[in-house]
């Protein structure tokens, strides 16, 4: 602690110099901590997957449907303590289709089985009760400006009422959120009750999308896959069981060769900057060698000089980086705004945090680790005389 | 006269002495180059995916769709709506008189990329006869097409590029019957290569399907008067609901929200890093000016002005940041030209692969940027190198 004047008066000795690097060093935790908000959403679903539950998929194609008396027989699988089944319904808003997945299903099963999901408990009431009920996302309420109580028309992509009309209307009765920004993302949905839509739709009756189940701790989500899809081997409608996070990361591994992108880039610019601040670093010790020299005069050891020049490097590092990680943070609810809701939500969550600390203190040691020990093998009399 | 000749003799030396100061020089050239590489292929990805989809569909095409379905995974058009449609006027006809119209399945073929194990969903699009005249642009690069009424299919070069087992010989299972590559096409950089195709009769019959999802067809007359009255036709007739759309706009719309990822992510990156550079740029400079304080003075000293000291430094961090832009640019071209990346469409849930394009104007750019920051990386350095008085700036140690 008694050294951080000598400290502060290192950096400031050239102020310039020491804003241009941290703001240099601001600007690469901020692009690390934009990116990797960018690179979390996508892979949020694989994050907040939960690991006793399973999808139940027809065996070709998560788009084929299934029989609804699937469920029942699910059911009865050793282990398997909940079934929701759920169908896409192909939801067009204004005009744009998937502005947001439209999923018709049990609304009491469902939020039974999604239990990360938060609906008050009079609004699930309500949609349980309402035939024609719809519970959408906090995100989009917002994003649209909606009420509860009104009308919400839908168009379909897939399913035609029974008069041939696409065009589907439901009573907006609730909203659906989650304190959990990984899991909010997912809440960017409407839920539609299926025993309307099952009645009312012209094609397709009976059918539907995909089943989750809930399986307890007495088996193994393998076992039950295995059983599952064993059981509908043969029959028309085959079925392919997954847990919910090898579902969730299949989706994320799609995205392929984005993620690996993001990490290039920023390696690229973490070694741009390591460059350019590693040789302003050198070149600042350079300069101050007489005065290194002083203060070893003075009796201070090697070892608190190579400490002095270390934590200058890591005190720029780590303020920039707090600095530009902030940043990131206070631009994202404008990003949010930005992207109008079509992408998950951004945020910068707390490993990110972790991982630019993390980086920050290993640059530093990288770029004030040569200077340091420099100033660690300085000879008073050669420095002094500026040899 | 007197200003240049002084101007060209400090740069000279500058220039000759930059051996002697390699290290902040090196950084500068290094940064830049960095800045300017990440720069131009992050642009480049952006050109790429926007070529990928301004070369897929011609405007003298049209792609008809169950109404109310954007994409063809949701459509759904029945085996006698397709020959109704068909032989709409307006679709155009071949030599034997026979509509160059093309009904067409498309299905998700998991695949793994090469080197990988995790299941990608590639389009299995099956085609009729039709199709191949339709989309001339399609050439098949190695084995054969597909025979009709056999298990065989053609695969777009860049599926056979990104997906693991796809090549001419090689045999697959897909829902319970095989299939056989017999080729590889190209369609000039679009979509399409990211495909699997097949025959659509045996498509049909292979996994019981009784309608075809979208059907492709070439105008007779590409004009717009002649589009809207067939649309305004088949909108009229009461036996069907159709969405016709031109092929480019369909493409279009169902690559938006991609496009519109790749361009903010390609934008925010190139910029943020731009500003980046300049501060380390504009640091890097004053320690090289602040480093040759004694030389700068000395040059003053002697009766050179201030005018050539600043052009001087200038130039100098102008032809520094230029190497750099050039080596940044050249590195992006290397590594990233026609570079392969495929990624999921959200829109339609399909891989969608497409090359990054460094081109020329990228190129330049990526040089401006470099000319840019090198300005004003040099500019505020040197002015304050003429500007430091000469007798303190000699008396410095």
């Amino acid at each position: 602690m008694k050294y951080l004047p000598l400290l502060w008066a290192a950096l400031a000795r050239r102020k310039t110099r020491t804003i241009l690097t941290l703001l240099s060093v601001v600007i690469a935790f901020l692009l690390f901590g934009m990116l990797q908000a960018v690179r979390l959403a996508f892979e949020s679903g694989a994050d907040t997957a939960d690991d006793n539950r399973l999808l139940t998929v027809a065996r070709y194609s998560f788009i084929e449907p299934l029989p609804m008396s699937h469920a029942s027989r699910i059911e009865q699988v050793p282990g398997v303590v909940h079934v929701v089944g759920a169908d896409w319904f192909g939801g067009k808003y204004q005009n744009e289709s998937n502005a947001f997945p439209v999923i018709a299903s049990d609304p009491a099963r469902y939020f039974e089985m999604y239990s990360e999901f938060e609906v008050p408990p009079a609004q699930l009431q309500a949609a349980i009760k309402t035939r024609t009920s719809a519970l959408a996302g906090q995100r989009l309420v917002e994003r649209f400006g909606w009420k509860v109580g009104q009308k919400l028309p839908i168009a379909s992509e897939i399913y035609p009422k029974i008069d041939g009309d696409m065009n589907w209307e439901f009573d907006l009765v609730g909203t659906i959120d989650a304190d959990d920004p990984a899991v909010r993302g997912n809440t960017d949905m409407i839920l539609i009750n299926v025993a309307f839509f099952d009645e009312a739709r012209a094609r397709g009756k009976g059918n539907t999308g995909w089943y989750t189940l809930r399986i307890d701790d007495s088996v193994t989500p393998q076992a039950v896959a295995t059983y599952i899809d064993r059981m509908f081997a043969n029959s028309p409608h085959e079925t392919r069981t997954q847990p919910e996070k090898e579902f969730a990361m299949g989706f994320a591994k799609q995205i392929g060769d984005m993620g690996a992108l993001v990490s290039r880039i920023l390696a690229a610019v973490f070694f741009t900057i390591l460059i350019l601040t590693g040789n302003t670093m050198a070149q600042s010790i350079r300069e101050r060698i007489p005065e290194l020299a002083v203060l070893k005069t003075l009796g201070f050891s090697d070892a608190t000089v190579t400490w002095l020049v270390l934590a200058e490097a890591g005190v720029l590092m780590i303020a920039g980086c707090a600095l530009g990680m902030l940043i990131a943070v206070a631009l994202m609810p404008g990003l949010n705004g930005a992207t109008g809701g079509r992408f998950p939500p951004l945020f910068v969550a707390a490993s990110t945090w972790l991982l630019a600390l993390g980086i920050a203190a290993a640059v530093a040691l990288v770029i004030g680790l040569p200077p340091a020990l420099r100033a660690r093998r300085l000879r008073i009399v050669d420095a002094l005389a500026g040899r | 006269m007197r200003v240049l000749n002084q101007v060209f003799q400090i740069t000279i030396v500058n220039l000759w002495t930059i051996p002697q100061r390699l290290g902040t020089s090196l950084v500068i050239v290094v940064g830049i180059a960095g800045v300017v590489g990440v720069l131009v292929s992050v642009l480049a990805m952006s050109r790429g995916f926007e070529h990928t989809l301004a070369s897929t569909g011609r405007a003298s095409r049209i792609m008809m769709l169950r109404a109310g379905s954007d994409a063809e995974m949701s459509s759904d058009i029945s085996r006698e709506h397709a020959a109704i449609l068909a032989a709409m006027p307006n679709v155009a006809r071949n030599g034997d008189g026979r509509p160059l119209a093309s009904a067409e399945l498309v299905l998700m073929r998991d695949l793994a990329r090469k080197g990988g194990t995790d299941p990608n969903n590639v389009p299995f699009r099956a085609v009729q006869d039709a199709a191949f005249e339709i989309r001339d642009e399609l050439r098949i690069v190695e084995g054969r097409r597909f025979e009709r009424g056999r298990r065989e299919v053609i695969v777009g070069a860049k599926a056979a590029d990104q997906f693991a087992g796809l090549f001419v010989g090689s045999r697959f299972e897909f829902r319970d019957s095989d299939w056989t590559v017999v080729g590889i096409f190209t369609t000039g950089g679009d979509v399409h290569e990211t495909e699997i195709w097949a025959d659509a009769e045996v498509a049909m019959s292979s996994f019981r399907r009784l309608s075809y999802q979208s059907l492709t067809a070439t105008l007779e007359d590409a004009s717009e008067p002649a589009f809207e009255t067939m649309k305004a036709r088949i909108d009229d007739d009461p036996r069907f609901s159709i969405n016709v759309l031109r092929e480019p706009e369909y493409y279009a719309r169902q690559s938006k929200t991609l496009a519109t990822l790749i361009d903010v992510l390609g934008y925010m990156v190139a910029s943020f890093m731009a500003v980046g550079a300049m501060f380390g740029a504009l640091n890097c400079m004053y320690s090289a000016v602040a480093s040759r304080q004694k030389e700068i003075a000395t040059l003053r000293a002697i009766g050179f002005g201030s005018v050539p000291v600043v052009v001087s430094v200038m130039l100098e961090a102008l032809a520094l940041s230029l190497l750099g832009g050039t080596i940044g640019a050249a590195l992006a071209y290397i590594y990233c030209n026609g570079a392969s990346l495929s990624t999921l469409n959200f829109n339609t849930f399909s891989q969608v692969a497409f090359d990054f394009r460094v081109t020329t104007d990228l190129i330049l750019q990526g040089l401006l940027w470099s000319l840019v920051i090198g300005l004003v990386g040099g500019l505020f350095p040197a002015i304050r190198a003429a500007r430091l008085p000469v007798v303190e700036a000699l008396r410095t140690s």
